[in-house]
């Protein structure tokens, strides 16, 4: 195989959840070790919220890594004289009377967004900034490849940070084992997080779902790596549910000069395939979807790789 | 009456048991539904509001007044965001960073800094045909942060002490979801009986019982997967209110932007036995 200076990014996205983008994800995994490409690819699971690549991608167990994310604030009751200078200045509504002690305040941990204008505003110093262990990181193993991936923890803020971070060590590790591809599977909507994950993709490829929903959250998400620049290709899932929503996507994607490039039927055996935690084309080479997605990572490789393709933008 | 409606995992149904719900509910007292998947609301494709009144959704980002400003550099140590920063003698602002918490406006020796609004969403809301209020938050598109835009959303009225509020909730399980419970009396989990609905469901749980909220479980395409999600539920005596099986007329009407309760009329009396359930619920813990 040629050799490529550096790893190419695709970046799987939707708008809307649960159109299929991990399903997607996994069978791009297996294909892309597939003799016929033999890559040693890099996946990174971006959805860190609701992380579940690894729910099918079976990793061998790896050690833990902390994320350490923002800051909290944390009043120390000794040096609060309750003077109430911190309470003006949250405009986070953190900041509440402490029910175990009257007349000291406490600062609600889920509402602090970290700011640190309280101890600042505090004449005691009874306010100090407590950094936060928000999430855990792994590297692993896969049948496939290696895999970055993160567990935030339920309720954190920092989804965007922590997405930037294993996306960095797997840029690294791409280049270190000449990996010519890293595929992310993304998170759902349209923010901080869905920015980190497109942050420095070649590709993106954007998981539509044939309803009027679909139709809607498709034209964010397109408006957004649009907006970033990045080079995008539509698939459209469970395609035969309302065929209706399937002339909606195609003038969509005309409006917006995007290249729809596959559609995959509605398939239980995705599902089946799910239960039994291996990619759909592991599972049932022969299914419908696997065939389409199949179908699809040809074209997919092809953008991504090929001189001329999406990573020549001279 | 404050329910959000929560998942963790995208896709699960929360924007259609939403829906159904306040469908189901318009003669018991005034219904409010407030889309705070800002980033990809969908309710409104359901219930079809008329919106009547659009505002912008800003949060102040700090302007250096430069005739005032010493280039101490003090606004840039206090800001934990990274939005400003001093290069040379100038102190720039990068507006996408800012949380718009004032700090640096504050703790300026000089008061050199004003703050402007910078819009990052609008807020909407209106009537449905119905008579149910509802409003939703729309994140601009490149805008990072849609948690400011949702505790937005939920200020921009106040609804009458007797309303049904019904909060939708965006997918994941981040802070976003979390700003959108702040409140809440009680959070319906919509799950799949999947190996990610159970997972994210987990997650899910996570939140709720940090934040001290009653929930209940609906599972939504019963049938399909496997049967991990319900000894899940059993082991730890989570109730199970509502199940709606997988059927393809429902996916098909759905798609097309029909409730829940016009496809499947016979899932409004299981909604409002639903909802009688939670109120009880409710209305126990305040007395006990």
């Amino acid at each position: 195989m040629k050799s490529i200076d550096r790893a190419r990014q695709l970046v799987i996205l939707s708008g809307k959840g649960g159109t299929g983008k991990t399903s997607l994800c996994a069978a791009f995994a297996h294909l892309s070790s597939q003799p016929a490409y033999a890559l040693p690819t890099v996946f990174v699971d971006a959805d860190v919220d609701a992380a579940n690549l690894s729910l099918v991608l079976k990793p061998e167990p790896s050690p833990p890594h902390e994320f350490l994310g923002g800051v909290l604030a944390e009043i120390n009751p000794d040096l609060c004289t309750a003077c109430g200078a911190c309470v003006p200045v949250c405009r986070y509504d953190a900041i509440l009377p402490d029910a175990r002690r009257e007349s000291v305040y406490w600062i609600d941990p889920i509402a602090c967004d970290g700011c640190a204008a309280c101890s600042y505003a505090c004449p005691t110093g009874a306010i100090r900034m407590v950094q936060q262990q928000e999430g855990l990181w792994y590297q692993s193993i896969t049948p496939f490849g290696t895999l970055f991936h993160a567990e935030l923890f339920p309720g954190r803020e920092n989804s965007g940070k922590l997405v930037t971070l294993i996306k960095q060590y797997a840029r690294l590790w791409a280049d270190d084992s000449h990996a010519p591809v890293v595929i992310i599977d993304g998170p759902p909507g349209i923010g901080c997080p869905v920015i980190s994950a497109c942050a420095g993709a070649d590709l993106a490829l954007i998981v539509a779902e044939s309803t009027l929903s679909g139709v809607h959250d498709l034209k964010r998400i397109v408006q957004t790596t649009t907006h970033f620049r990045i080079p995008t290709l539509v698939v459209i899932n469970k395609a035969d549910i309302y065929p209706e929503g399937v002339t909606q996507i195609q003038s969509v994607c005309r409006e917006l000069g995007i290249a729809l490039i596959g559609q995959i039927p509605f398939d239980r055996t995705v599902t089946d395939a799910m239960v039994a935690g291996e990619p759909v084309t592991v599972y049932r080479r022969e299914a419908p979807s696997s065939r389409a997605f199949s179908a699809i990572w040809e074209i997919v490789f092809d953008r991504l790789i090929t001189p001329g393709g999406t990573h020549d933008r001279s | 009456m404050k329910i959000a409606i929560a998942s963790g995992k995208g896709g699960t149904g929360k924007t259609t048991l939403a829906t159904g719900l306040a469908l189901s509910l318009i003669d018991q007292g005034p219904v409010w539904y407030l889309d705070c998947d800002v980033e990809a609301p969908n309710g409104h494709l359901f219930l079809k509001p008329d919106f009547s009144r659009q505002v912008q959704a800003v949060i102040p980002i700090p302007q250096i007044q430069s005739e005032r400003c010493t280039s101490c550099g003090r606004c840039v140590e206090v800001c934990q965001f990274h939005a400003l920063a001093k290069v040379g003698k100038k102190i720039l602002v990068f507006p996408q960073l800012c949380h718009g918490c004032g700090s640096c406006t504050w703790n300026c020796p000089e008061g050199a800094i004003l703050e402007i609004p910078n819009p990052i969403g609008v807020l909407e809301s209106g009537l449905t045909p119905e008579g149910i209020y509802y409003s939703r938050g729309l994140l601009t598109v490149s805008e990072p942060m849609p948690t400011p835009i949702i505790r937005q959303l939920k200020r921009l009225e106040t609804p009458p002490a007797d309303a049904i509020v019904i909060l939708d909730a965006p997918p994941g399980a981040s802070c976003s979801v979390v700003e959108t419970l702040r409140g809440a009396d009680y959070v319906l989990l919509v799950s799949e009986p999947t190996p990610f609905g159970l997972h994210d469901l987990k997650q899910m749980l996570g939140i709720v019982t940090d934040m001290g909220i009653p929930s209940g479980v609906i599972i939504n395409r019963d049938g399909i997967g496997d049967d991990r999600l319900e000894s899940f539920l059993d082991q730890n005596s989570l109730p199970v209110l509502l199940r709606i099986p997988f059927s393809k007329e429902l996916a098909m009407g759905l798609a097309a932007g029909d409730s829940l309760i016009r496809v499947l009329p016979e899932y409004r009396q299981g909604l409002r036995n639903m909802y009688a359930q939670i109120l009880e619920f409710i209305n126990q813990g305040k007395t006990s």
